[in-house]
């Protein structure tokens, strides 16, 4: 088995390697040289999941992530707005049994699954989204944040419900497990274990990718961005960042270093309050313009505002990105959220559906409030159509900026010293999604290599070495990379899900009967 | 006429407070219930392998805590045929002791006072503090 992989590793660095000779010869620098091989080695990938649907210019995938989402929120009778009480009161810990007092609670479920989303894709990716798609892709990210949660609710009761519990009390549980057991429950066991191998192979891809070298990539952005910009000692030089950052990685998944981990789990809540309060205060000081984004939202979701693409740029965008920020459909959170002791699984997936609510509909619309009201995409004073770059594929901007460095130039026009907290809060997110996408792949990855110290460590140090490569290498081919692996999750993981959710009606149904008669009740606290 | 329940908020290494309630238990006649309070929020934040692990975690410090910290005294109680139980809750210390006298019917608590200076201590208080504020039956607060 290890020889297996080291063959892979070997495999996977020759490729890496061949191609950088030509490179080298093209472009100047470590930084330039790292964007173009692995930019040709992701390529084919990339354009598979972005290949557009026949005649048309529409991504396939994001029509399989719009169908998804709305199947289950109407297969499940909107389940995320008729439970949303619900899911509260479970969080808040009314039905938590005082006798299992020390486990894991909802609410620690919840937050480390939270603390894997809400990241670089909050900040980053919105400025992105909006920068692409305009003010309307927001429109788009909040009804995916909206129909999302259905989808979440049901992998991450699936994910309790299949979970391994073994021996020595550890559980596992996510996709992997329940593609397995749950088809195999359904009759369709063969089928469950090639989805499973495949959700495995892509989650590794995801962990790497979104997980690992699109916040690399961004905290280095604004690193560079407060540093002095074009200036700055760091630009041109991401790989100096990624080793940094590879090291504290290094660190904490191979070194052990837990303290590094427990810090930053217990920093970053605090981060993403202040990031929230900023753009609150942002948002009271422009209250009377409001209305008016929220116009510009409305009216961009349908016509575009003189976006390329139209509508349907607006909605691309906005889909992509919330999928991209809030992972519903993608399957990783149910790896979080399976570790949580409860004696009912539908549980779980009730409280889960709170985090593409807080992610997409509270959070990425904040930063796209904040961005759309300080006016850094450039509007033509006359019609009051953004103005498009063409040269940069997206809306001019006031400093021609885009990614966090759009967010940061948002937030800094009001709050001038904001930038220096957004770059301390977005290594911390970064570092934070890092950790738990580390834990999300090694799962994966133990799936089918199976558990063992050798086999970890190949994993861990492949992991370390993509926080170098996505550091070092430019915006464009990380997000399509980044994008490319987690929507693969999400196509596998969508078709497990559809075979697999009349098991989760069915506990629905008896959980809510149960509910209602008052054979489950608040406990007194 | 009942036998009163005197409440022992029992840190582990007070074993003052555990002589003192078993003095006054004998004089009244009365039995000692011990209560080992694991601090816990279940509102912290952990990581997904403190996620995974954290049921081992909790039965490991359940066994450690039964066996290191309440058993020990339970026989040394026993031996001077104070009757004794014991329990390890998780939670606030504060209100889990508080929680435990009503639900066994305290007549009193005991609990040994903290000589903690930290700086939570001032802010938060003590545990001593808490339960002087708070118990709902007369509260000895043992130096």
């Amino acid at each position: 088995m290890i020889k297996t992989f080291l063959a892979s590793l070997a495999a996977l660095l020759s490729f890496l390697v061949a191609p950088a000779a030509f490179a080298q010869e093209d472009a100047g620098g470590i930084d330039a040289t790292i964007s173009a091989v692995v930019g040709t080695v992701t390529g084919p990938f990339v354009s598979f999941i972005f290949a557009p649907l026949p005649g048309t210019s529409f991504p396939w995938i994001v029509l399989w992530l719009v169908v998804g989402a709305t199947i289950f929120t109407l297969y499940f009778g909107f389940v995320q707005f008729r439970a949303f009480g619900h899911a509260i009161a479970l969080v808040k810990g009314d039905y938590s049994d005082p006798n299992d007092a020390g486990e894991v609670s909802h609410f620690q479920a919840l937050a480390t699954a939270l603390s894997g989303t809400v990241g670089l894709g909050n900040i980053a990716g919105v400025a992105v989204a909006v920068g692409i798609g305009g003010p309307g892709a927001t429109f788009w990210m909040i009804l995916a944040g909206l129909l999302g949660m259905a989808s979440k609710f049901t992998e991450c009761t699936l994910g309790v419900k299949f979970r391994n519990e073994y021996a020595d009390g550890t559980v596992s549980g996510g996709p992997m497990y329940y593609l397995t057991k749950g088809m195999q429950e359904r009759g369709y066991a063969m089928l469950g274990r090639v989805l499973a191998v495949l959700f495995a192979i892509f989650c590794i891809l995801g962990s790497w990718g979104g997980g690992n070298m699109f916040q690399a990539n961004q905290a280095h952005a604004q690193l560079v961005n407060i540093t002095g910009g074009e200036g700055s000692f760091l630009s041109g030089n991401g790989w100096i960042t990624g080793v940094v950052m590879a090291l504290i990685v290094f660190g904490v998944i191979v070194g052990g270093i837990k303290s590094i981990a427990q810090v930053t789990e217990k920093i970053v809540p605090f981060m993403a309050v202040i990031y929230v309060g900023a753009a609150v205060i942002i948002l009271i000081g422009n209250a009377s313009q409001i209305p008016w984004a929220f116009g510009q939202i409305f009216e961009g979701a349908f016509t575009g505002l003189g976006i390329a693409g139209g509508l349907a740029g607006a909605l691309i965008q906005g889909f992509r990105r919330a999928a991209f920020s809030n992972e519903a459909g993608v399957g990783s959170a149910a790896i979080a959220h399976s570790a949580v002791r409860t004696k009912e699984p539908i549980t779980e997936g009730y409280v889960s559906l709170l985090e593409p609510f807080i992610d997409t509909v509270v959070i990425c619309t904040m930063t796209a409030l904040v961005i759309v009201i300080t006016g850094v995409l450039n509007q033509d004073p006359e019609t009051g159509l953004y103005i498009w770059d063409e040269a940069a594929g997206s809306i001019a901007t006031a400093d021609g900026s885009s990614g966090v460095e759009l967010t940061s130039l948002a937030f800094g026009t009001t709050i001038s010293w904001f930038p220096y907290v957004l770059a301390i809060a977005v290594v911390l997110f970064a570092f934070s999604t890092m950790i738990s996408w580390s834990y999300y792949g090694l799962k994966a990855w133990t799936y089918l290599f199976g558990e063992g110290k050798a086999a970890e460590l190949v994993y861990k140090l492949l992991f370390c070495l993509f926080v170098i490569l996505g550091a070092a290498m430019s915006l464009g081919p990380v997000i399509d990379f980044s994008d490319a692996a987690i929507f693969a999750m999400a196509v596998v993981n969508i078709i497990g899900l559809y075979f697999l959710m009349p098991i989760v009606k069915r506990e629905m149904h008896s959980y809510m009967a149960r509910l209602k008669s008052g054979e489950i009740r608040k406990f007194k606290h | 006429m009942t036998q009163e329940t005197f409440v022992v908020a029992f840190a582990g290494d007070d074993m003052n407070v555990v002589d003192y309630a078993a003095e006054r238990a004998a004089k009244a006649g009365a039995k000692l219930h011990l209560v080992h309070v694991l601090e816990w929020s279940p509102y912290s934040f952990l990581t997904p392998e403190e996620l995974e692990q954290r049921h081992v975690r909790r039965r490991n410090e359940l066994a450690r805590a039964q066996g290191a910290v309440i058993d020990p005294v339970l026989k040394t109680l026993a031996e001077r045929e104070i009757p004794a139980s014991g329990e390890i809750r998780y939670g606030s210390v504060v209100d889990l002791v508080i929680d435990t006298a009503k639900s066994t019917g305290a007549t009193m608590i005991f609990v040994g006072r903290t000589t903690s200076s930290s700086m939570s201590a001032r802010v938060f208080g003590t545990v001593s503090l808490g339960l002087a504020q708070a118990a709902p039956v007369p509260t000895v607060i043992v130096p």
